[in-house]
């Protein structure tokens, strides 16, 4: 009784407030919306600045709409330098490295979920505890592996710094404990299903959201690697597209515009994607280390 | 019997994967490890145990005080920054959460974190340009004359600290957008029955119940602010263009050390001081949260 009252006072109160709410609810509207443009702001400029011509990237006061867009920047940095294969680099790396880590993930993630023998246990923990040493910490003997094994310079190079995920390992392993319930697998033993069908036909299907998640978290943190990169790619038709950038405009002659057109060349296709990834890849992100 | 076949499996089906991880994870964390108590030149063959010889000499070496100097600064000017503008954001973003622009906030804010660093980069040195950019124009509407923003070392700290406060603020409002939904509303409710207004609320209730969210973000931003590398190579390259120089971060005296000056054993120490850093964050993280479990 007490509490339909005091529910009934509160809708009352609401409704006086409305007004007055409609206006504060429309100005944090705006706020939120002047704050998103603002963050997307330096890539507009980036993108303006592909297309425009030398004399008006000079201008001062800078333009922020290009008065006289040209195509120029464009054509002027794919036919002087390899971007197209630097592109085609990133993508082979990223591609390899996402399904190296989903297939070592998804399995390890598995048998460490629902296999409960200690000695497991003990692996667990030490996948987990390797999960927070960076990466930078180790390259340098991871460098001089690659070496011995003769890939510098190649895409298998750059692949051996990701083909685990610590982190990977145990997303599938938390998404397994909480999505696949032991009933379910006991059931298929009973009707005699060996333990391999059992992954690949009843535990692989249910975690496709996981992997979903994972496959796009492992191919953008493989796109935007750079010391790695950085150090096993050294010839330039090897270098990925974030070196290459990088090297081309450490160059004596800054050519801004063809800098901005060669960024947005490799901006444009990972926003894109990134924006039709959007739910897999927030699910993976927000999955991490916030559930017990 | 059925036991052992189960165990078999499992460890049939785990080998490959660990065979991988023993290589490419344990083995270099544990040759760093070793490394750093060793002198390598890179070229010679003999590798003379040195003891903590290397650790000592970083201790009284000027390049590398100045690399941990600025990446400490730099990791918590970026967590300063980010934390609580990520926090409120989310906060107002949760708040929205019926608006038909939800969604576009949401993408929004996130992009700058998946863009390539690089190219991210690269449009923040033309805005930070001194001769060229838009801040300088900006700056000039206000009377304030042109600063050499990428020139002058401390400014070029501030710089780099926006650059990677603005990919790192899409993670944290991320993060906490999770948290505010995982809120019990009943206490907001109830919140407000009691009267509080909508910023109280946030301040007494929302607040003290994210605390291992906000740890959580802290030391991801911390930790991965230690590892910042591409965003001072690009946008702090000297007057003669070389890339990095003016903010020396940690990652670039350790790739210094080990493959320009061959150095390996002592790059190899570098590594290990970052990996303490790391490792200490984490442990305080830990402990911080394992008080507010025992109160």
């Amino acid at each position: 009784m007490t509490l339909s009252i005091s529910k009934a006072a509160a809708v009352g109160t609401e409704a006086r407030a409305a007004p007055r709410r409609r206006t504060l609810n429309i100005a944090i509207d705006a706020f939120l919306l002047l704050f998103c443009v603002l963050m997307i702001l330096p890539l507009l400029f980036l993108v303006a600045n592909a297309f425009k011509t030398p004399q008006e990237i000079l201008a001062w006061p800078p333009t922020i709409i290009p008065q006289h867009p040209t195509l120029n920047n464009f054509f002027a940095v794919i036919g002087s330098t390899p971007l197209l294969r630097w592109i085609g680099n990133s993508i082979a790396f990223a591609c390899l490295s996402s399904l190296c880590i989903v297939a070592t993930s998804s399995i390890a993630g598995y048998i460490l979920a629902k296999f409960k023998f200690r000695s497991l246990h003990i692996v667990f923990l030490i996948v987990l505890a390797t999960a927070i040493v960076p990466f930078e910490v180790y390259m340098i003997p991871l460098y001089f592996q690659a070496q011995k094994l003769g890939l510098l310079n190649s895409t298998w190079g750059l692949l051996l710094g990701y083909l685990v995920m610590s982190f990977g390992i145990f997303l599938i392993r938390q998404n397994v404990v909480h999505a696949i319930p032991d009933e379910l697998l006991e059931a298929a033993r009973i009707d005699g299903a060996g333990e391999f069908w059992i992954f690949l036909r009843i535990v692989l299907p249910l975690l496709r959201g996981a992997l979903a998640a994972l496959a796009v978290l492992a191919f953008f943190q493989a796109w935007t690697a750079f010391a790695w990169p950085l150090t096993v790619a050294t010839t330039q038709d090897s270098y990925t597209v974030e070196v290459g950038l990088a090297l081309f405009q450490t160059g004596y002659t800054v050519d801004l515009g063809r800098l901005s057109a060669a960024s947005a060349l490799v901006l444009v296709p990972s926003v894109t994607l990134f924006v039709f990834m959007r739910r897999h890849f927030v699910q993976g992100i927000s999955n991490s280390g916030l559930k017990e | 019997m059925l036991e052992r076949r189960r165990w078999l499996f499992a460890v049939a089906a785990l080998t490959p994967t660990l065979a991988i991880f023993a290589w490419v994870r344990l083995y270099p964390i544990i040759e760093t490890l070793r490394l750093s108590l060793f002198k390598w030149d890179l070229i010679s063959k003999k590798q003379p145990f040195i003891g903590f010889a290397n650790f000592s000499q970083l201790a009284g070496d000027q390049r590398f005080q100045q690399a941990l100097l600025n990446t400490t600064v730099i990791a918590f000017g970026v967590l300063i920054i980010t934390v609580p503008l990520g926090m409120a954001i989310a906060g107002l973003i949760h708040y929205r959460m019926g608006s038909r622009l939800a969604s576009i906030f949401e993408t929004t804010t996130f992009i700058p974190y998946v863009v390539s660093l690089v190219p991210a980069a690269m449009a923040w040195k033309w805005i930070f340009d001194a001769r060229l950019g838009p801040l300088n124009a900006f700056l000039g509407l206000f009377g304030i004359s042109p600063l050499p923003w990428l020139f002058d070392p401390m400014l070029s700290v501030v710089c780099v600290i926006v650059l990677c406060s603005w990919q790192a603020l899409g993670y944290a409002v991320l993060i906490y957008i999770v948290g505010f939904r995982n809120l019990p509303v009943s206490l907001f409710e109830a919140a407000r029955l009691d009267g509080a207004s909508g910023l109280q609320a946030f301040w007494h209730v929302a607040i003290p119940l994210l605390k291992p969210i906000t740890l959580y973000v802290s030391v991801v931003t911390l930790v991965s602010g230690f590892n910042v590398y591409a965003q001072a190579y690009v946008l702090a390259s000297d007057s003669q263009g070389a890339p990095g120089r003016q903010v020396r971060v940690l990652v670039m005296d350790i790739l210094d050390n080990a493959f320009r000056n061959y150095k390996v054993g002592y790059a190899a120490s570098e590594a290990v001081v970052m990996l303490a850093i790391v490792l200490l964050l984490t442990l305080v993280q830990f402990s911080l949260l394992r008080e507010r479990g025992a109160k």
